[in-house]
């Protein structure tokens, strides 16, 4: 293999397997996975449905009659992670039955990444997946992050960003983990009849207004303020999720829309125009949101930001003024066409430098060591989670919108080398009967095998010991 | 009434160098420790120190202000929040403080960028690459300059020209002696990886057996963490950090539980640490705090001031609360909706830090926060 070849393999991908040909044009190979990337999952067909996840999460819930007793919060009568909705009794059956459920998608995405020939577009399943993060920390999302990642991100990576940004934003799982699902117009119809009935004020929550705009668009100290914000959650409003809860909204909202699906509900949609970022939308219903989401997503403030991530996550934490200068202008003149963007970014010389400038994440490093040493499946479910857990990575699990770092920083701590060094003993135990890691090395690595690591790989007590020398090396741990 | 300032001048704030007669720049070795634990997420500082003094609280949060009347009243202002027993004991017995209406220099309400200040130090989001934490190590004679995050990796305010090491305790089993010497060798021509590998041997060897143990809540954490700090060898300057205050929706059961573990933490850190707990100097701040009125859902959104909080066996100034309290009717909101900020971050912790190591005020503060005058 050539030194491009490697960086191909390593640093656009997830890692180089044992079998990589030696004869591929590195530029072809990665451009050529934009078309032959397939979205749909060879072993998805195990993951339950939507309605399935919502029954699981509705059943365990308090009758509507006995949460007026347990608790009187206006928010009650909406879906969301609200523990004190669930029957105490039943709570550890409900997080157990979701929890299972997560632990399948895992595995389906490990199984993916790890089996995968279009492993450059598995990787930027990745990253967008953790652009547009959820986190499981909340409960309802537990079940539902697979899902997410499965049927928002990967069948939308390939075409525009502006439909990308829809699927994720209005998918079930984002709405309940930035509290979308909950909020409500102060002056919709809904509103006013309760609070005419109940004397309950329903009104807004503006988290994923906010995150949108600094998180997933235009980023943070750019274009927009606190009443941007704050008009972009009024026409956000509407957007919310059937079927995951008893209460009497949600069997109004059940006409209307399947268990577990996102729906556009009117009646909790504020009404009137609203004034985003200078520009007036006087839109009905669904169709504001719609348009707002549309004007932001190629907005040059979304381009740059989304050139700047990109570029921090191929390249270098701080990549090099040209490359995202080259990326942001194919985000602009595009519209946010994304295989012209992943184009843009093969063909750019930055991207080619030998000196490997990235320190992997744990999850990089996991895959790329299970590629390397041509692991097919793990030996039991569960082991997956659990290793991304221990060394600070736990999938679908960032604890915060803005999703994993891409900093070295943030990777490259002592106790996070100590569990990788733990692990690479585990994993490197189980392969050392069929490989020699003498052999491999040079394979996986090409020419960016260093003479230490060689060396000490030659050097090491057993095979097994020689292997977790090789995933340890330093040439290993970046990319 | 309504009107009221409240402000106590007796606290922290407000020290200069007079107070500090005779203090020189590097202190000799000493046994102090201190923690920082930072509430990631923007914790309520109104429901954590609820001005319960205060009628527009009540007119402000209604249902939820009355709640905040099951807590302990520390004085006729603040009443603390009923999760947090034990912080109210020792508030009694002067080993706690508070400050309010306190924030950094950041008047946004991006978490990310105002994490990145508080923890910087700096005026500006990504401005710089290392934390007050970090610069405050370099001011402590260099035996005593031992850092620890308790993380997978060291978090930016405890970053600097003196490696900190960063500790987070693991259920897998431990790698082999021997491929730990490899490892050393296998690093030494590696900058970045040699002085992370050494530092997480050295602290994998002093965690012990308790390592291997799961770490679950807050009495289990402070328990794993004074051992991390006693004996000669132990850990000076550490940080911690506390997850789950962003509580956009259903904040009451969501706030109890996260205060109630952060009460437990702090609580277990005084009986384990023992007889070091005189030593100590715990700091316990948040990025921002959260609107004053409650969102369609339960919860508060994104804010601007919140609480501060300091723990320890011989604080100074213990059982009192530092406010320059603004107030709380709509003319008196920072934006028309926040808590308005009347006391610096900045200065809380550098007053803080200076006395607790007998540092010159002036130049530590300079040093910490150079951005901040």
């Amino acid at each position: 293999m050539t030194t491009n070849a490697a960086i191909a393999r390593n640093r656009f991908g997830l890692g180089a397997r044992p079998s990589a040909s030696a004869t591929d044009s590195p530029t072809d190979w990665l451009k050529s996975q934009i078309g032959k990337y397939d979205p749909a999952l060879s072993n998805s067909a195990s993951q339950p449905s939507r309605a399935s996840i919502a029954a699981s999460f509705r059943d365990y819930q308090l009758d509507p009659k006995d949460r007026q007793v347990a608790g009187k919060d206006a928010a009650a009568i909406m879906p969301g992670d609200n523990m004190s909705q669930i029957d105490p009794a039943k709570i550890e059956k409900v997080v157990n039955t979701l929890r299972v459920q997560y632990i399948a998608a895992v595995d389906t995405r490990i199984d993916a990444a790890i089996s995968s020939d279009t492993d450059f577009a598995e990787r930027l399943v990745h990253f967008w997946s953790n652009h547009f993060a959820v986190s499981i920390d909340k409960l309802p999302v537990l079940a539902l992050a697979g899902d997410y990642e499965f049927t928002a991100i990967r069948p939308h990576i390939m075409g525009k960003f502006s439909d990308l940004l829809f699927a994720a934003v209005t998918h079930p799982a984002m709405l309940l983990y930035l509290d979308q699902a909950q909020s409500i117009g102060p002056n919709s119809p809904l509103a006013a009849q309760v609070a005419a009935r109940r004397n309950r004020k329903l009104g807004l929550n503006e988290n994923l207004a906010r995150e949108i705009l600094e998180l997933h668009t235009l980023g943070a100290r750019t274009v927009y303020d606190q009443n941007d914000v704050t008009e972009f959650a009024r026409a956000l409003t509407g957007f919310t999720v059937g079927g995951m809860s008893k209460g009497p909204v949600q069997r109004l909202m059940a006409q209307n829309g399947k268990d577990g699906d996102s729906q556009f509900f009117a009646a909790i949609h504020e009404p009137g125009d609203r004034l985003v970022i200078g520009r007036r939308y006087s839109q009905k219903s669904e169709a504001q949101a719609r348009a707002i989401l549309s004007d932001i997503a190629t907005h040059p403030a979304t381009a740059k930001h989304i050139a700047t991530k990109i570029a921090q996550h191929f390249a270098a934490d701080v990549p090099p003024s040209s490359l995202v200068a080259r990326l942001e202008k194919s985000f602009l003149e595009s519209g946010g066409d994304l295989p012209k963007l992943y184009r843009t970014l093969i063909e750019s010389p930055e991207m080619w430098l030998a000196k490997q400038a990235k320190f992997k994440s744990p999850w990089d490093w996991v895959i790329s060591s299970l590629r390397a040493l041509n692991v097919r499946e793990l030996p039991n479910n569960r082991q997956g989670a659990n290793m991304l857990a221990q060394m600070g990575q736990p999938i679908w699990k960032p604890g915060s919108p803005a999703g994993f770092s891409d900093m070295t920083e943030n990777w490259a701590g002592g106790a996070a080398l100590m569990r990788r060094v733990e692990i690479a003993s585990r994993i490197a135990e189980r392969s050392a009967n069929r490989v020699d890691a003498r052999a491999l090395a040079p394979r996986i690595l090409s020419t960016q095998l260093g003479a230490l690591t060689a060396e000490s790989i030659a050097r090491a007590e057993s095979p097994s010991q020689g292997l977790a020398l090789f995933l340890l090396s330093p040439e290993f741990l970046r990319r | 009434m309504l009107n009221r300032r409240y402000f106590v001048t007796s606290g922290v704030l407000g020290l200069g160098v007079a107070a500090f007669p005779g203090v020189g720049w590097a202190a000799p070795g000493t046994n102090k420790k201190f923690v920082f634990i930072i509430q990631r997420g923007a914790a309520d500082g109104l429901a954590t120190l609820a001005p319960t003094g205060d009628p527009d609280f009540l007119r402000a949060r209604g249902d939820l202000a009355a709640d905040a009347a099951a807590g302990v009243k520390l004085d006729n202002m603040f009443t603390l929040h009923p999760a947090m027993a034990e912080s109210a004991k020792l508030f009694a017995q002067k080993q706690a403080s508070f400050s309010h209406a306190i924030a950094s220099g950041y008047r946004e309400r991006s978490h990310f960028d105002a994490q990145n200040i508080l923890e910087s130090g700096g005026d500006r989001p990504y401005a710089r690459d290392d934390g007050w934490l970090g610069r405050l190590l370099s001011l402590l004679p260099r035996d005593d300059a031992k850092g620890l995050a308790v993380a997978p990796a060291v978090p930016l305010a405890l970053r600097g020209p003196i490696a900190a090491n960063s500790y987070a305790p693991s259920r897998m089993p431990d790698a082999n002696s021997d491929i730990m010497a490899r490892l050393t060798n296998l690093y030494a021509e590696d900058a970045q990886l040699s002085a992370l590998w050494s530092g997480a041997q050295a602290t994998e060897a002093m965690a012990g057996a308790a390592a291997d143990q799961g770490v679950k809540g807050g009495k289990a954490l402070g328990q794993m963490v004074a051992g991390l700090m006693n004996g000669p060898n132990g850990a000076r300057v550490v940080m911690l950090e506390a997850n789950g205050w962003d509580t956009h929706f259903q904040q009451k059961g969501r706030l109890n539980a996260a205060l109630g573990q952060l009460d437990a933490l702090i609580g277990s850190l005084r009986d384990t640490l023992g007889s070091e707990w005189n030593n100590t100097l715990i700091m316990v701040a948040t990025e921002f705090g959260r609107t004053v009125a409650f969102n369609g859902t339960g919860g508060t959104d994104h804010g601007t001031a919140s609480a501060a909080m300091l723990f320890g066996g011989s604080l100074a100034n213990g059982g009192k609360i530092v406010a320059d309290w603004p107030g709380l009717k709509a003319s008196q909101l920072y934006e028309g909706r926040d808590l308005k900020p009347t006391t610096r971050f900045e200065q809380f912790a550098s007053d803080a830090l200076a006395r607790h190591f007998g540092l010159d005020p002036i130049r530590t503060k300079r040093a910490l926060f150079p951005d901040f005058t």
